[in-house]
Parts: structure tokens; C-alpha cells; sequence
């Protein structure tokens, strides 16, 4: 069977898939995250369903799988199948602004969309052999100056670096230097 | 669905994916800060990630990591060496993810079977790459004492950079191109790290291109026997 569009029971579906919750961060839903690519009927009662990782080494993917199964097998599947797609590569830019609101709410910053993704230019502090950085006026004219990332909890932007990988591969430490919260950072890719 | 998996190079990627992975895990316990121990860590696991998708190409990733004899493993030999202090993993993270981040960005803009996973990992390669660049350029501009063990993690692990650069059968890439680039990239962060480009060899008559043939070196079969020990004395066994 090959078919173009989406039934409605595909759409209705796709939905239900959309609204499982992230095994991690669980104020957000798959469809909010950006991860559920597709679902396609198989027949009267089977079901795959297109899955795309945030990270290659993402752990959460199986967790997903999992709750993806559930919910469609409650809804009178009896066989669901979760493909794991890799192309095209997710972009923490396919989180939607709901999905955005929502991480500032829970404490975390949201990711900034880029056109270019990949690591964000830093400065250095003082080093032995230079008082002050130049590194960071020198990669920020490679990739464009960014906009800052503003504390979820005060929005202030004026923010600093403390690790580039935080509790999960997907997060960077940051402290805000007005109200001197830590806060993680959902990082560009 | 494209036609074949070039085996050889399924292999030869993702054994480097997962050998690093498992070398990155030992800093578990031992990093020097909390907040390393977790990029460590991080980085480990995006490893695994790409060593998973790329050993599935190739049969089935379980057997492939932890059934198979030293002599079958097609990783670099420089992913192979012990972690030594924090500097020497460090620059092994320096020569290593701007490699893989100049293959992965060439793989990514081409059309083969590798290029929907070079497009995903370029990604999360691009943070490795800027980790370590930034862990270079802090310690080698650092003290006397970092500065000193970074230039003689720089020259020991110097001999292993040439093998990355050597033809990979199923990978059609521009190794020259490849290797001028590298050269370039790396000798900018350790000229900005105030630290001294090596003048040695890099890969003798012995090394270069030996880890893809499955001649290793010789702390990779210790490595190997913890990492595979549980699932040989326990066969099947899961969590």
C-alpha cells in the first residue's frame, strides 16, 4: 500500500503518538520535541511509526519506542512498529515555540534557532599568556554573534558558561550572573 | 535503500566510535572536575550512538563489540591509547574529533550510505571538536606544568595522526584534502595554545595504517578483555 497523504486515522494517530510525553523532560510531548516524523497505516490494525533521534546516543529513543506502543496499542493497534529515522537530522530547531515556552518554564533555556548549528563561540578568561580573550571576536565572525541566552528564571542575558555538557548530552551548565541561579541550557544542534 | 554497505568501512568508523566511547567511560570516577566527568561522559555516549548505528550496518552491533578478537577490530590505533593524565586525553580528542569532523562534514554533503548518519553526528562531532579545542587552548596557555603536559601528550601521540588520513575501502574521500585541512586546523589551536607543532614522524613503517589491517597496540587487548569480559562469562545476560 502506498499512500501520499495521511488518512485520518493516520492524522488521529499521529497525534496520539505526538502526545507522549519525553521519557526526560516530561513537560514536554514527542510532537512539541520535533521527533515524530510520520505513522503509517499497515492494513486495518498495524502501524509504524517514523522516530528520529535527538542524539545518535540518545538513551531516551527506547523509552519513547516504548510509550509510543502503548498508547497506539490502547488505541486498537495490534502491531506497532517504531523505525528509527536519521535523515533529515533533527535540529533542535523542529522544537516548537510551545515546546520552547515550555522548557523556559520548567528551568530550562531554550535552544536559540540557528541557521548554522553546532558548538557557540565562548571567550576565554585571562590566560598565561593573555589577559583578556580574543577567540571569541574571532569565532563569532566565522558563525555569526548569536544571541545570548537569557536565565529562564530572571531573563536576564547576562549569563555565563559553566560546562558545555550538563545532566544530558543535550544540555549545557550555564549561571545567570544577575540572580545567580544555575540553569541548563538545551544547546543548538 | 541504497544497494550495499560497504562493510570494511561500517567497520572501520564505527569500531573508532566505539573504542573512543569505551576509553572516554574509564574517566568515569576519575575525572579531574564533576563537570568533566559529565563531558566526558557525554561525549562517551554519542560515541556509542555512532558506534551502534554504524556497527548495525555492518551485522549485528553485539556480536561485532563484544564477540570479536583483537585482531578483527579496524579502529585507529590512536583511539586505542590509555587516557594517561587529562592532557593526553585531551589531545587525543583534538586529533581525533577535528578528523572526524572534516570526514563527517565530507561524508554528510555526499549521497552515500553513510551520509544520513555523518549529517546527525557532524552535529553533536562539531561540540567534541570544540571541547577539546577549548581544554587545548586553557591548559596549553595554561601553567608551566599544564603547558608541559600537553606539549608531551602532543608529541607521544603525534605517531598515530598519519593512519587517519590513509585510504578506507567504501569511503570515497579526498585523504590529502583531508589530512592538509587537519594539519591546518590542529596547528592553528596548539600555535594558539602556545604550544609547539611536532616535528615527528607521524606513523612509522610499523604503525601507519595498522589499526584498520587489526594490528594493535598493545594496552588495546586490556581494553578489550574488560570491555567484553561480561558478556563472554555471561552470554545473553541483560539488565
Amino acid at each position: 500500500m502506498v499512500t501520499t497523504t495521511a488518512t485520518p486515522l493516520e492524522a488521529e494517530l499521529l497525534s496520539l503518538a505526538g502526545s507522549v510525553p519525553d521519557p526526560e523532560l516530561p513537560v514536554l510531548t514527542l510532537r512539541e520535541l520535533g521527533v515524530v516524523r510520520a505513522v503509517h497505516l499497515r492494513g486495518t490494525d498495524a502501524v509504524e511509526v517514523d522516530l528520529t533521534p535527538t542524539y545518535t546516543g540518545c538513551p531516551a529513543i527506547e523509552a519513547m519506542s516504548v510509550d509510543i506502543e502503548r498508547v497506539l496499542r490502547g488505541h486498537g493497534m495490534r502491531r506497532v512498529t517504531v523505525r528509527t529515522v536519521l535523515a533529515p537530522a533533527w535540529s533542535t530547531d523542529d522544537i516548537t515555540d510551545e515546546g520552547r515556552r515550555k522548557l523556559r518554564e520548567f528551568g530550562i533555556a531554550p535552544p536559540r534557532v540557528r541557521r548554522d548549528p553546532g558548538p557557540v563561540p565562548l571567550a576565554l578568561g585571562p590566560s598565561r599568556t593573555r589577559a583578556t580573550a580574543s577567540e571569541a571576536s574571532e569565532m563569532s565572525e566565522i558563525s555569526g554573534a548569536p544571541e545570548p541566552v537569557r536565565c529562564p528564571h530572571c531573563g536576564s542575558a547576562d549569563t555565563e558558561l559553566l560546562s558545555r555538557f550538563s545532566s544530558t548530552a543535550c544540555k549545557a551548565l550555564r549561571r545567570c550572573l544577575v540572580c545567580r541561579e544555575p540553569f541548563d541550557h538545551f544547546k543548538e544542534l | 535503500m541504497t544497494a550495499t554497505v560497504p562493510t570494511t568501512a561500517a567497520l572501520a568508523l564505527g569500531d573508532d566510535a566505539l573504542v573512543l566511547s569505551h576509553r572516554l567511560g574509564e574517566w568515569a570516577g576519575h575525572a579531574p572536575v564533576l563537570e568533566e566527568e559529565v563531558a566526558l561522559a557525554n561525549i562517551a555516549l554519542d560515541l556509542l550512538g555512532q558506534a551502534r548505528a554504524l556497527l548495525s550496518m555492518a551485522g549485528d552491533e553485539d556480536e561485532l563489540a563484544y564477540l570479536r578478537e583483537e585482531r578483527a577490530f579496524r579502529n585507529l590505533q590512536l583511539v586505542e591509547q590509555p587516557n594517561g593524565d587529562f592532557a593526553h586525553t585531551i589531545v587525543r580528542q583534538l586529533y581525533f574529533s577535528v578528523h572526524q569532523h572534516l570526514l563527517y562534514t565530507e561524508l554528510a554533503a555526499g549521497d552515500g550510505p553513510f551520509a544520513p548518519l555523518a549529517a546527525k553526528a557532524v552535529k553533536e562531532v562539531a561540540y567534541h571538536r570544540d571541547h577539546a579545542e577549548q581544554w587545548t587552548l586553557r591548559l596549553g596557555d595554561g601553567t608551566e606544568v599544564s603547558h608541559d603536559r600537553m606539549t608531551r601528550a602532543c608529541d607521544a601521540l603525534w605517531r598515530f595522526t598519519g593512519e587517519m588520513f590513509q585510504p578506507v575501502a567504501g569511503l570515497d574521500t579526498d585523504g590529502a584534502a583531508m589530512e592538509a585541512a587537519w594539519l591546518e586546523s590542529v596547528g592553528d589551536v596548539l600555535r594558539r595554545a602556545t604550544l609547539t607543532v611536532p616535528e615527528g614522524p607521524r606513523g612509522g613503517a610499523w604503525s601507519a595504517g595498522a589499526g584498520r589491517q587489526g594490528l594493535h597496540t598493545e594496552p588495546f587487548g586490556r581494553m578489550l578483555a574488560e570491555m567484553q569480559h561480561l558478556h563472554r562469562s555471561h552470554p545473553g545476560a541483560s539488565w
